[in-house]
């Protein structure tokens, strides 16, 4: 019955560190550290988070492109998690990357036809009228001239090579896909026109779409859910509306409040109503106890340091919205957050 | 133009800022007929998209493109009463790092790997103090690395650079940057690399240091939020030319050119509601070493064929804007300004 | 710190060890595949039956490979007999056996002639050096200009020009032409001034050899560099133009020589086998060289051992070096 095209439970991904003689394990960065997430059929389901808390781990296990080191990971019902390469080829035509970089995550010396071609070819896949044929129609539905075929990646802009990447990841006609900051590395205009683009795509080919990215306006903008993910761990989740209306986790209010709002007329409520974390976020090897957030947690008390939060429904919420805080945010109480100077005297 | 008591030269004054590199592919008109000004203890913020000319700017106004010899720069740069494009050379190195400084946009790579926090601020410091003993200059660089707000100074202060976290880094740059108490700070995308609650951070940081130093800032960067937050006055630039210009009020609330009104339709917005679409503008940006003629937006402007021929053949000049704007609100377009004003009513605003 | 270093150095043997034993193999396995027999090599050809077969068993040609291997390793750890029926031959401890050829212990036949080569090598390393990066300072910061293009031109003709022709050539010039003295070694604590005046020549020749890629190493560091975010800090901080070239750009652009000049000099102190032949000068090259000529298993056994030690010493202090000089590199 299931309507998740994915789903993952406890889901793990350390990596070790080493040292010594004989590369004696001496610890592990817990880049992923528990993490239960669905992926329903046909959405968008947002990923934020501050650098290195785990998205791209997140969603390079997704994909399988990483094994996990604990946890599971249910595709179309099928568990994938320890699947050999072999058996996983088959899958990977349902399961697509596109990647941050469009510089250097397309090979400078073959032409984009080749690029586009190589997973028809790899896979297999059918093409009644010639590969040449597959990948111009390929260039045409991300917006790019056929004609430019024979082109080399450094003959593109930023923009369109990140549609390269896009057509790549379309060829196989997969049933998901998952885009790293995709358009993080992209100018403004441009940013949007790739937005628009993945938009166009996914309502034209049903696609679902995990969406990674630290900019929370994009997300906002792409996005049917959101999760935010702090330290290897989902803090909250919920539909996009709700969670930006009513953040909950005191880490989503801070992410959500940091950002600049592009209008200087309310440029002091703004900053009056910022709520300033303090420090920096802490090593995913030795990671605080409890609830991960509390070095930094303006509302943290004794219990957060032992006991560590579930991810659940927390007071009025809907089904669908979980926060893993001891004490989540009730609107009112974001004024205890915000920056000490303009704190009334 | 106005006739009568000579006013007093801003603090920094751009006129018709103009640098050119010459490369083997042509040459690259980075920045052509720059012309702004900034008083103390004032914000102006530069925003442009990738390749605008911004740090090409704010380079030439440190004088850092005399050592690269296929640079050419013209027109004239006036800070404190100096006049910089023809002054010596010495005489610019004296200002650089003293009235003079500059953030940059990645911190990791521009401090010095093999060499300590703490000895390059000591460093910048005693190039400007050569009297100084190290020992001064030490305990200076320690109070400057508290005042950015690091913790344990005096330990981080024998710290590499690589073991900063990126806030941390551009902090101690911070304070590299304001060890001599400069007048004058350009901050180059300070905040790019960084995460949004280390942005608000450090935009808190720049905020504080020039309330109490009262020094002028220029803030670079493409985020249009950034600008909001922090700048009096901004500059909107294009294909290496200035094509918006006014208070941050102004090109916010009432904005001029359709560049502009591109750069607001394609940013979604937290502080609105969620849009169906963004409104991209289309195409992508020029080449700086074959700018298109006239108008070098007109490829990617859906008004160009509004004035006749005119976008396409001469160059728009940067003028006030006209009917309904604030005092000092320029912009290089050929649209009329009451086009404009319908236009930016009936089109634009309605998708902001 | 201390893990880091017995490793390297465990690791440091076990390269010798598999590097002496390879060579071993390679002289033993071939002679025995081409029908030659070491014994032979050793009496010579019109000896008598008997002799050989006494030479046999001295030498324990008669063991498996893998045995005589070990006996070697034995040899040079503990010294060892040499024994056939009442004749015993003793070899002290860092024993590398006798020359097939001259009868003469390996040993202290290599370790005379190792002045000679460490002569030569740190001579010519200091020539190198000095002109290789000055060289290559200059032509990064006028890049472009007549100076530098003339200057890369001579390095690429130094790069590519074989050491017999350079050191002929020399030769013919300074010696036959300029009246020089003809090179030759004179030990250092003999007389110093000799010393320098016999080595000059194949000091020149070698260094102008390295110095070449020195130079176009050096410019294209800088070069890169140059081009540096930091740079461009120190010169936003209002450094003079010395202090950013001197101080920033040439600790960071001069450190990638710190390798290649470690590995140059370890490879060199092996013997520097062109140069030395072309001067006639009798250090570790010159032996090489005759004992391949020769077949001279043990003497080259010792060669090889004596260049690899080299080599393996270098890289360690290479690497200890880099994490002293970048402290980006952590050792450990
Ligand atoms: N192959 C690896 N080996 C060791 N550690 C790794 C590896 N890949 C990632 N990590 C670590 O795991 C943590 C999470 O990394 P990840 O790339 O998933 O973060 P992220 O959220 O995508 O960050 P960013 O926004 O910077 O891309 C980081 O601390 C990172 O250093
Ligand atoms: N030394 C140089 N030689 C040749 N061209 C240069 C040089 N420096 C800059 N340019 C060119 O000048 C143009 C403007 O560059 P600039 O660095 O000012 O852009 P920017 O607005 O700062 O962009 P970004 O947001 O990417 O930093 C670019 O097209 C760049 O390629
Ligand atoms: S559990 Fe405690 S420390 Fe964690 S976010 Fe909630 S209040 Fe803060
Ligand atoms: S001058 Fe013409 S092309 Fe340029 S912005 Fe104005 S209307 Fe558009
Ligand atoms: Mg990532
Ligand atoms: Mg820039």
């Amino acid at each position: 019955m299931s309507e998740n095209l994915l789903e993952v439970m406890g889901l793990e991904k350390h990596f070790p560190i080493t040292k010594g003689l004989f590369k004696r394990k001496v610890g592990d960065v817990r880049a992923v550290d528990g993490v239960d997430l669905q992926v329903r059929a046909g959405e968008t389901l947002g990923l934020v988070g501050e650098s290195g808390c785990g998205k791209s781990t997140t969603g390079r296990l997704f994909s399988r492109i990483l094994e996990p080191t604990g946890g599971k990971i249910i595709f179309e019902g099928q568990d994938i998690s320890h699947k050999s390469t072999a058996q996983m080829r088959p899958l990977r035509r349902d399961v697509q990357m596109i990647f941050q970089d469009p510089y250097s995550s397309l090979n400078p010396r073959h032409t984009v036809g080749s690029i586009i071609a190589a997973p028809l070819q790899i896979q297999n896949m059918p093409t009644p009228q010639g590969v040449k044929k597959a990948v111009q129609e390929l260039l045409e539905l991300v917006g790019l001239n056929p004609e430019h075929y024979n082109r080399y990646p450094h003959e593109f802009s930023g923009g369109q090579r990140q549609r390269i990447g896009i057509a790549r990841a379309l060829a196989l006609r997969p049933k998901m896909i998952i885009a790293d900051e995709p358009v993080s590395a992209l100018d403004v205009s441009i940013q949007a026109q790739v937005v628009n683009l993945l938009d166009d795509l996914q309502s034209e080919f049903d696609l679902t779409f995990v969406f990674i990215a630290h900019d929370l306006s994009v997300v906002r903008h792409i996005s049917d859910r959101v999760a935010v993910m702090y330290l290897g761990k989902v803090v909250e989740i919920a539909e996009r509306n709700d969670l930006y209306k009513n953040p909950r986790h005191p880490y989503t209010v801070a992410l959500m409040s940091a950002v600049p709002v592009p209008d200087p007329a309310r440029r002091d409520r703004a900053q009056r109503e910022r709520v300033l974390l303090t420090g920096d976020v802490p090593s995913p090897i030795n990671p605080p106890s409890g609830c991960r957030f509390r070095t930094r947690c303006w509302k943290a008390q004794d219990i957060c340091a032992t006991e560590e939060p579930p991810l659940v429904t927390r007071m009025q919420d809907p089904a669908s919205h979980l926060t893993a805080c001891h004490f989540p945010v009730v609107n009112e109480d974001i004024v205890a957050g915000r920056r000490p100077a303009a704190s009334p005297a | 133009m106005s006739i009568g008591a000579p006013t007093p030269r801003p603090f920094l004054e751009v006129k018709d800022l103009t640098v050119r590199f010459e490369t083997d592919d042509g040459i690259v008109q980075a920045v052509t007929g720059s012309t702004f000004s900034l008083e103390k203890g004032k914000t102006l913020g530069i925003v442009g998209e990738s390749g605008s000319g911004k740090s090409v700017t704010s380079l030439a106004l440190l004088g850092l493109h005399r050592t690269r010899s296929n640079a050419k720069v013209a027109g004239e740069i006036w800070f404190d009463d100096d006049e910089l494009v023809t002054a010596t050379d010495e005489k610019v190195r004296l200002l650089r790092g003293g009235k003079m400084s500059m953030i940059f946009q990645d911190p990791l790579s521009a401090m010095h790997p093999y060499f300590t926090v703490g000895s390059q601020i000591v460093e910048a410091y005693r190039v400007h103090h050569p009297g100084v003993t190290k020992k001064v200059a030490r305990e200076r660089a320690i109070d400057m690395l508290a005042r950015v707000g690091i913790p344990q100074p005096d330990r981080r202060f024998h710290d590499y650079a690589h073991q900063f976290s990126g806030g941390m880094r551009q902090r101690a740059m911070i304070a590299m940057a304001l060890v001599n108490d400069p007048a004058l700070l350009i901050a180059d995308e300070p905040t790019t690399a960084l995460d949004v609650t280390v942005q608000a951070q450090i935009l808190d940081l720049i905020r504080d240091l020039q309330e109490e130093f009262g020094s002028a800032v220029i803030m670079i960067t493409h985020d249009l939020g950034v600008v909001a937050e922090l700048a009096d006055d901004v500059l909107v630039m294009y294909g290496g030319k200035v094509v918006e210009k006014g208070s941050a009020l102004d090109v916010f609330r009432t904005p001029q050119h359709p560049y502009t009104w591109g750069l607001l339709g394609s940013m979604p917005r937290l502080d609105r509601d969620v849009r169906e679409r963004l409104i991209p503008v289309k195409g992508s940006p020029p080449s700086l070493i074959n700018l298109p003629d006239g108008c070098a937006f007109n490829p990617r402007c859906p008004y160009a064929g509004r004035n006749g021929n005119r976008s396409f053949t001469d160059v728009p000049v940067l003028r006030e804007a006209g009917v309904g704007t604030g005092a000092g609100h320029l912009v290089a377009c050929h649209l009329p300004a009451e086009d404009r004003k319908t236009i930016f009513q009936q089109d634009v605003l309605p998708n902001l | 710190m201390l893990a880091y270093l017995i490793r390297r150095l465990i690791n440091a043997v076990l390269t010798l060890i598999v590097v002496t034993f390879v060579t071993f193999c390679v002289f033993f396995l071939v002679p025995k595949a081409t029908g030659s027999d070491p014994a032979l090599l050793y009496v010579g050809k019109q000896a008598d039956p008997a002799a050989i077969a006494g030479i046999r068993e001295k030498f324990g040609f008669n063991d498996p490979v893998i045995v005589q291997y070990g006996k070697f390793l034995k040899g040079l750890v503990f010294g060892r007999d040499y024994v056939s029926g009442a004749d015993i031959t003793h070899c002290s401890a860092p024993c590398l056996g006798y020359s097939f050829k001259t009868s003469q212990e390996v040993w202290p036949l290599l370790i005379d002639a190792l002045p000679v080569t460490v002569s030569l090598a740190i001579g010519a390393a200091v020539l190198w050096v000095l002109m290789g990066v000055s060289f290559g300072v200059i032509s990064a910061l006028r890049r472009g200009t007549i100076w530098d293009r003339s200057v890369m031109t001579v390095a690429l003709a130094g790069v590519s020009l074989p050491i017999y022709f350079t050191g002929l050539l020399s030769l013919s010039i300074f010696v036959y032409w300029l009246g020089f003295p003809n090179p030759s070694f004179t030990p250092f604590f003999d007389n110093p001034w000799h010393w320098f005046t016999g080595l000059i020549l194949p000091w020149i020749t070698l260094a102008f050899l390295f110095a070449a890629t020195y130079a176009r190493l050096t410019r294209a560091n800088m070069l890169e560099t140059l081009g540096e975010d930091y740079i461009r800090t120190a010169r936003a901080k209002g450094l003079r133009e010395r202090a950013v070239i001197g101080k920033h750009g040439l600790r960071s652009g001069l450190t990638p020589l710190v390798t290649v000049f470690g590995l140059d000099l370890g490879a060199l102190l092996g013997g520097a086998v062109l140069t030395e032949a072309v001067y006639n000068l009798r250090g570790l090259g010159y032996y090489a060289l005759n004992g391949i000529r020769q077949s001279d298993l043990p003497v080259i056994l010792g060669v090889t051992l004596f260049a690899a030690t080299f080599i393996v010493i270098a890289n360690l202090i290479v690497d200890l070096l880099y994490g002293v000089i970048d402290p980006r590199v952590r050792l450990g």
